[in-house]
């Protein structure tokens, strides 16, 4: 059967065990599954957050995370995978980005997820915005996200 | 052609969206970009630093020397940060 990929960017929460199950359930030819779940921190450094707010652009999200997701099925042996990005506001604690692969055996799950990852912070159209103390500012990308998705590429 | 902004570039240009028609002179997104910075004040200051501004055709991330003929919507908006 041809694997599973789902992609969904959406406003509301998602809950990675419906998620997780819904990669497995019926199915017994999987042996690993790993999934990361980004999360709302309530601070930056010293600095507390109050919130954030995603800004993405419509159409191209979806299909920039499509892009990363069919080389990912190219790349590894995956039985499936299920990409979930927020947008809006989102308080400390709340679920932002959610990544599940599903394999045969747990290293091709684990390289996945974490080219998925890498590859979510640089190059998909998402911009988080910072509310903290009465002040709000754009959150700035930081170069080692950059050198983080630069090694999967291939020379 | 449909230019799109988004994040601070679209909160320094003032609009989300809007059609442009660049003369002929204007083929690649760098010249489409030097050729926005000089419309007034506010795009001057969303394009003060091109090298800083990341730009997709038709939903798809390209470098500043892609040509823009044929292109549907061009987007222009700060390096990522999502995830």
């Amino acid at each position: 059967m041809t694997a599973p990929v789902t992609i969904r960017i959406q406003q509301t929460d998602f809950d990675v065990a419906r998620e997780i199950a819904a990669l497995t359930n019926d199915r017994t030819d999987i042996g690993a599954v790993v999934s990361f779940s980004g999360i709302c921190r309530g601070s930056e450094g010293n600095d507390p957050i109050a919130a954030l707010t995603l800004e993405h652009y419509p159409g191209m999200a979806e299909a920039e995370i499509k892009r990363h997701a069919d080389e990912a099925m190219a790349r590894w042996p995956l039985d499936g995978l299920t990409v979930i990005h927020r947008f809006g506001r989102i308080e400390p604690g709340e679920n932002i980005v959610l990544v599940v692969t599903a394999s045969k055996h747990r290293q091709a799950a684990f390289q996945a997820a974490e080219f998925l990852m890498d590859y979510l912070k640089t190059s998909a159209p998402f911009w988080k915005r910072e509310e903290s103390a009465g002040r709000t500012g754009w959150v700035e990308a930081r170069e080692h996200d950059d050198t983080a998705a630069a090694r999967w590429s291939k020379s | 052609m449909k230019v799109k902004y988004f994040a601070w570039v679209r909160e320094r240009v003032g609009k989300a969206e809007e059609l442009v028609e660049p003369p002929a002179s204007v083929r690649t997104v760098g010249e489409l970009i030097a050729w926005l910075a000089k419309r007034d004040e506010a795009y001057a200051h969303a394009f003060e630093t091109p090298r800083v501004i990341r730009a997709a055709i038709d939903h798809a991330h390209v470098k500043p020397d892609a040509a823009i003929a044929g292109a549907r919507e061009i987007a222009f908006f700060p390096p990522m940060t999502g995830g």
